[in-house]
């Protein structure tokens, strides 16, 4: 088995362990998340000894180059001496601004110690002192003064719970990231475009819209938002007068609980959507309903767009 | 170059000729009752690489399928009761792809020939 070093830290991986669970099995505080290769936190460096190639997949080739790979995928063949990750890979930040938009989604807003270059729709990763971090989509636009994230109360959740309850104006965090691909890509600013989220989903697709509109797609924009209950729907107002403000753009609120699945709905409104752009975002389970619903409604496959929004495991 | 030196992959219209007929080989698999079921739980985005891998193979491509991963890749679906009525339905339904790109009949043949051929493996016999 081989062995794997990290700070103070030695432990031998076992068969079909990860390097992340292993160090985590001997307490070694990693930042993580996901542990599905998606959010990013579990970002490490290699110093010495080899890396599967699956550990680096979908990192930028500087950051490949430099040895950084992610823990949750990593199942090392051979000794390896691993180290944080520098500073380059990740941004102080400090929140700016915390605002309910509805029962148990909060706006967060951050101003950032360097430059940050992201595309509206791609998703970050806030990591908090102590090392606790959670990804969220970037519902603002590059040219705002202010990132902003939205955050939903998970129950005993530790970073929505501490940006609730703790966090004020002030309060500085790190950011690593952008990743994701789903975002506007310019070109095309005539293709019909049909947006779905719910919960928090719409995080991304705000960004995504409003990045649309900006760079002059004409072509007609719907943005489905669904949540449960009425309560759970927000920023109506704001997407009702960017609707009154745009011709091409059509913002339908739906409550599940009256209106019935999301995705059938969908399914119903748009059976032929061949030619459109496609953007689902939010709970996983529907994401991949609705990423098969668009395809097989026709549209192609390079033309959805997709955020599943995992959970965060243990 | 002549004709008989044009490998099948090239009459075929090459890598270009895999990606105008992944996304319509896949919708009609995806649609099709009788193999659907089998790729209910899938993620799309790895199903469709994996459906591009295998139209490549089948176009005589470049590739690097062995037999062996024909059988790791399906063990778990025979194991689900994948058997000939279903690579019946596969070989079918590529056949009816090439025909929606207007492919000749000759090459049609010789796709779904090398489909065939990958039966034994597919079914672990």
């Amino acid at each position: 088995m081989p062995t794997v070093r990290y700070e103070t830290y030695s432990c031998e991986i076992r068969e079909n362990e990860s390097l992340l669970d292993g160090l985590l099995r001997q307490g070694a505080p990693i930042a993580h998340a996901c542990k599905a290769g998606s959010c990013g936190s579990c970002m490490l460096r290699a110093v010495d000894g080899t890396v599967p190639a699956r550990a680096q997949q979908g990192l930028k080739d500087s950051w490949k180059a430099r040895g950084y790979f992610l823990a949750c995928m990593c199942r090392p063949e051979s000794d390896l001496t691993v180290a944080e990750v520098g500073s380059d890979a990740r941004l102080g930040a400090t929140i700016t601004g915390l605002h309910h938009l509805s029962l148990d989604v909060l706006r967060v807003r951050l101003v950032c110690e360097a430059p940050f270059d992201f595309r509206p729709g791609q998703y970050v990763t806030l990591l908090r002192d102590d090392g606790l971090a959670r990804s969220y989509s970037i519902a603002s636009l590059l040219d705002e003064s202010e990132l902003e994230l939205h955050v939903r109360r998970i129950p005993n959740g530790r970073m929505s719970g501490w940006l609730y309850e703790e966090a004020g104006p002030g309060a500085r965090v790190q950011l690593q990231g952008p990743s994701g691909e789903c975002f506007y890509v310019a070109g095309r600013e005539d293709q019909p475009m049909l947006l779905i989220g719910t919960g928090t989903g719409l995080a991304p697709l705000y960004g995504i819209v409003r990045d649309a509109l900006k760079t002059g797609h004409r072509g007609p924009i719907h943005l489905f938002h669904g949540a449960l209950r009425t309560e759970g729907l927000y920023l109506r107002e704001e997407l009702a007068a960017l609707a009154v403000g745009h011709a091409n753009l059509a913002y339908t609120p739906s409550v599940l609980q009256d209106d019935g699945p999301i995705d059938l709905m969908i399914a119903s409104r748009f059976p032929k959507l061949d030619g459109w752009r496609g953007f689902v975002c939010g709970d996983p389970t529907l994401v991949q309903s609705l990423k098969k619903k668009l395809f097989l409604s026709g549209i192609a496959s390079r033309d959805i767009y997709a955020d599943a929004f995992l959970p965060s495991a243990p | 170059m002549s004709a008989n030196t044009t490998t099948l992959f090239e009459q075929l219209g090459g890598p270009a000729a895999v990606e105008a007929a992944v996304d319509n080989f896949y919708r009609k698999v995806l649609t099709d009752d009788r193999v659907s079921s089998f790729f209910d739980d899938v993620d799309m985005d790895r199903q469709r690489a994996k459906q591009k891998a295998f139209l490549t193979m089948a176009f005589g491509g470049p590739h690097n399928y062995s037999g062996k991963d024909m059988r790791n890749g399906h063990a778990h679906l025979v194991a689900r009761g994948l058997n000939d009525s279903h690579v019946d339905a596969i070989v079918e339904i590529l056949g009816a792809t090439l025909r929606d790109m207007q492919v000749p009949e000759n090459l049609i043949q010789q796709v779904t020939a090398i489909a065939e051929s990958t039966r034994k493996d597919v079914l672990s016999r």
